[in-house]
């Protein structure tokens, strides 16, 4: 496509997206490297003359054993993946059934219904998890998993209910008008008709919202107290912090074993996420 | 024989009986009031009860265990005294300002390099999207390491290149640690941006920029003209959605800094939480939450009604 | 197999009112034909009888059953969309077995239809595939059979054709005539294409801002328009039109116009006399002009000049600049004219229309 001498090649393109790719990246490598450092190496200075970053010559899993023997950390793997799944089927269900309304149905207020989705899909955890704190202890669910199952789809509905809008809205209307008049109740036509179509939407949607709540922390920072409740990422912040100690090769360990679920599921579908991305930004 | 009294018996009368369920559901209005109801159910309870007993706290001098009473605007006219508030505020507009004008570049610039034809581009997106989907808590250790001013690979790095003479105290300098944390703002970033953009720029007939270089558009003069404004919309919406997220960010300042070193990072959110579950002051933390609303709702005014212009053209 | 009866229909969307009070009989295993511009009702109308469109006022009968408030599903009816709305995930098989799935039949019964409906049809090969599998013509074709499976009371067809090539179009045109005459089904059928209307139609509709013009066979739109629209609307290439004046002069009435100037036979004078001094506008079939010879008097004939000829091969259309008016005569392929040549027209003085200035209708 573009023209031009090799070595422009190199400088506008290979490079700098060399750089980008290093950049992006190195964090990760610098977590692998870290969890299979030995302590000795770990806790050298970069001043001193047998600094070796980016490798080590006496690799261990002591850091990963510490963190499954001496943690609480496939406990905490557990909860979140309890959490992360029961968020996502009620948020899914919740956002498959108003999506379906607000992008298929006429009823009073459906616009003024849409933007108000639109903008709670806009509001940030963070404005709210105060009250929400006080509301959860008066419900008696704080310090319990139903905390954050119960919490998360309030970012959780709003973002498949607009993901999914897209979807429905790009299902031609016919497909369903055909199913009623072919003898299926309107229950029905969605059910066996628009929902099988919007699959690789609601697929979409699904393990983006199981994303959010694997990644999702200051709700679990703030609802959850005890070790044997929490979740990764507040584990891990929590647990292996102590004081000014910081455990690091565990710490990049638990960071990496805690990240693989994700990683995982992206790795398998990479194009949903990318589609999951577009349509949410989408107007 | 047989298979055909089957068939009478089965043979379909114009009219059959429906439950009342089934009446009342093929009423569009019913039916979309029954869809609805499980969202608005969670979302009220978890939504809308939390912004209304967040306002009533704000307005009161609540504390842990302790119901506390009204108190009016107190709160608020405390904040504006306050000079860690001011510096939260100050440090959140850099943060959001600074964070967005680099992701957007990088971001762009990513984006229009996926854009091209070259060996190796899926698996290369694929990758380039990691920052954006591994948990940011988690990613942020990573870098909270990489800072440590003795053990820190970037120091070490920066000095074999030969630009620093002495160790940086990336972390606990008040003057370094905005920066530290606005890098790792934009590096979590960039990618979201670029994947979007990339989106954007996709959807952008390639034959619109073969006619401009047939008029003879040099390729600058191709992506200010031609690209660019058919990208316009799509970069709108990816900054107000990262502005939101940007200005009431939290987890990464707090895993890096927690807000300090003297409160050279605090921010909205972190300070909220501070106050709010740090100290139990759950009036003060709410009204310091609050106070980011007119902000995001200017915001999320703007992003409306730029929807609705795109909606009307 | 039923009747269908529209009565005083009328909707009314966001201020438009879109169909205002259609009356109609569709009598059992009657194919009706619903034609006009777009924007003229039809869709709606249609979509009002299979229930997918609220009735804002009047009443539609199925089978002498008033079915306003029935749901499409108990209407028994089956409708074929423009876009054929196949199911994208069900394969052939499925897509025509859903409605009798839907309505509770046994799995040998459905087995049957689906195989006979098939065979009908001509694709019992693509049983087990996708619908993104077929071509054009085969998606039409499933869409078809869907509506066959179901044995419902009446047919309706949104513009089924209309996505086809021309060939195509032709194709299926005659085949779901075929299928109509072997099943007899009451049909209602949409479409803004005359030829498809004229050729299907037991009768056909013309409509015209959610109004009806005129319910007629073919032949009798074709012959006895009641109003211009329908004149102009029924037929290929368009009757021409020019506003002409009724005179009187040596005791006979013409019809007057720059370039026109037509004794009109006893048989129109007698209903055009109350028209006498006013303007009324001429309608002429392409196909009723020709070239004239010596034998035709000057009284039943104009000159013209040739602007563009179009060889069809079966025939010529020559567009002809006829004092300030241009028309289409459709004359014989034997016929050698060049552009600008100055031709004289003839025409039959039994096949002119007349319209009310006005109110355009019928004179």
């Amino acid at each position: 496509m573009i023209e031009g001498a090799r070595w422009r090649r190199w400088v506008f393109f290979n490079l700098p997206l060399a750089l980008f790719v290093i950049g992006l990246l190195f964090p990760f490598y610098w977590m692998m490297v870290t969890t299979v450092r030995p302590d000795a190496e770990l806790y050298r200075p970069w001043m001193a003359p047998n600094y070796t970053p980016f490798w080590t010559l006496h690799p261990t899993l002591d850091h990963i054993r510490y963190l499954l023997d001496e943690t609480l950390f496939s406990r905490w793997m557990l909860n979140t993946f309890f959490i992360s799944v029961l968020a996502t089927a009620i948020s899914l269900f919740c956002g498959l059934l108003a999506g379906y309304a607000l992008s298929r149905l006429k009823f009073p207020f459906a616009g003024s219904l849409g933007t108000g989705i639109f903008i709670t899909y806009l509001v940030p955890q963070t404005l709210l998890f105060i009250p929400l704190a006080d509301i959860i202890r008066n419900f008696r669910l704080g310090d319990t998993p139903w905390a954050l199952i119960l919490t998360y789809p309030t970012f959780l509905i709003p973002f498949c209910t607009w993901l999914l809008m897209g979807y429905f809205k790009a299902i031609p209307r016919e497909l369903e008008e055909c199913a009623r008049i072919d003898g299926a109740t309107r229950w029905q036509a969605m059910v066996y008709i628009v929902f099988p179509v919007a699959v690789p939407g609601i697929l979409s949607a699904g393990i983006f919202a199981f994303t959010l709540s694997w990644n999702e922390f200051i709700y679990a920072l703030v609802f959850l107290s005890s070790p044997e409740e929490k979740t990764v990422s507040v584990g891990i912040t929590s647990e292996l912090v102590r004081g000014d100690v910081f455990y690091w090769g565990s710490l990049m360990a638990g960071a990496l074993l805690g990240s693989v679920p994700v990683a995982l599921i992206y790795s398998l579908f990479v194009e949903y996420y990318v589609a999951g991305i577009t349509g949410s930004i989408k107007g | 024989m047989a298979a055909e009294s089957v068939v009478a018996a089965k043979s379909y009368t114009a009219a059959p009986r429906r439950g009342a369920v089934t009446r009342v559901l093929e009423n569009e209005r019913w039916f979309a009031f029954f869809l609805l109801l499980p969202t608005a159910v969670l979302l009220g309870l978890f939504m809308a009860y939390p912004f209304i007993k967040g306002v009533m706290l704000a307005l009161s001098d609540a504390k842990v265990g302790v119901p506390g009473s009204f108190v009016g605007l107190q709160n608020f006219t405390a904040l504006l005294n306050d000079s860690i508030f001011r510096t939260a505020v100050w440090n959140t507009i850099v943060y959001t300002a600074v964070t967005t004008v680099f992701k957007l570049a990088l971001g762009l610039w990513l984006a229009l390099l996926l854009n091209r034809h070259f060996r190796g581009k899926a698996v290369t997106r694929a990758f380039v999207l990691l920052p954006f989907i591994i948990p940011t808590v988690l990613s942020t250790f990573a870098w909270k390491w990489m800072f440590d001013p003795t053990f820190s690979v970037i120091n070490w790095t920066l000095f074999h290149l030969g630009i620093i003479r002495t160790r940086i105290n990336w972390l606990s300098d008040p003057g370094l640690a905005l920066i530290s944390v606005i890098i790792v703002n934009i590096w979590r970033g960039v990618p979201f941006y670029a994947i979007s953009l990339l989106a954007g720029l996709q959807t952008v007939n390639p034959e619109l920029a073969e006619a401009a270089a047939i008029d003879g558009a040099r390729p600058w003069q191709r992506f200010r003209y031609i690209t660019w404004p058919l990208l316009l919309p799509v970069t709108m919406v990816v900054v107000l959605f990262s502005v939101i997220q940007t200005f009431a960010d939290f987890q990464l300042v707090y895993v890096l800094t927690g807000g300090g070193p003297a409160n050279a990072t605090q921010l909205f959110a972190t300070y909220a939480y501070q106050i709010g579950v740090g100290t139990g002051l759950l009036g003060q933390g709410a009204a310091i939450s609050l106070a980011m609303f007119p902000v995001l709702l200017v915001v999320v005014v703007v992003q409306l009604l730029y929807i609705r212009r795109v909606e009307i053209h | 197999m039923a009747r269908v009866i529209i009565r005083s229909l009328n909707k009314k969307f966001d201020g438009v009112h879109a169909v205002k009070d259609v009356n109609l009989e569709i009598h059992d295993k009657e194919f009706v034909v619903l034609v006009g511009p777009s924007g003229c009702g039809k869709t709606t109308t249609l979509r009002m009888v299979a229930g997918l469109e609220s009735i804002t006022s009047g009443e539609i009968l199925i089978g002498d059953r008033v079915v306003n408030e029935l749901p499409p599903m108990d209407r028994d009816i089956a409708m074929v969309f423009q876009n054929y709305a196949l199911y994208p995930h069900m394969s052939v098989y499925d897509n025509m077995a859903f409605g009798l799935k839907m309505r509770g039949f046994d799995r040998i019964e459905i087995a049957n239809r689906v195989q006979v409906a098939a065979e009908i049809l001509g694709i019992q090969e693509q049983l087990q595939r996708k619908p993104r599998q077929l071509s054009g013509g085969q998606r039409q074709r499933v869409a078809l059979g869907r509506a066959i499976v179901r044995h419902p009371q009446v047919f309706l067809f949104d513009e089924p054709l209309s996505n086809l090539d021309a060939k195509l179009r032709i194709q299926m045109r005659v085949e779901i005539k075929k299928i109509h005459v072997r099943l007899g089904t009451t049909a209602i059928y949409v479409t803004h294409d005359q030829v498809e209307a004229m050729t299907l139609g037991d009768r056909v509709v013309v409509m015209k801002d959610g109004v009806v013009q005129q319910v007629g066979e073919p032949l009798e739109l074709y012959n006895e328009p009641a109003n211009r629209f329908v004149a102009g609307f029924i037929g290929s290439p368009a009757m021409n039109f020019a506003t002409v004046e009724v005179a009187n002069a040596d005791g006979a009435l013409w019809a007057r116009h720059e370039g026109i100037r037509i004794k009109l036979p006893a048989r129109i004078a007698d209903r055009l006399r109350r028209y006498l001094g006013e303007k009324v506008t001429l309608g002429i079939r392409p196909e009723d002009l020709r070239v004239a010879s010596s034998s035709d008097t000057a009284d039943l004939s104009f000159d013209s000049v040739v602007e563009v000829i179009e060889k069809l091969g079966s025939e010529i259309l020559l567009d002809v600049k006829v004092g300030p008016n241009t028309m289409v005569a459709a004359v014989e392929p034997t016929v050698k004219a060049k552009i600008h040549d100055r031709l004289r027209l003839a025409l039959d003085p039994d096949r002119l229309y007349f319209f009310d200035g006005t109110s355009q209708a019928a004179i």
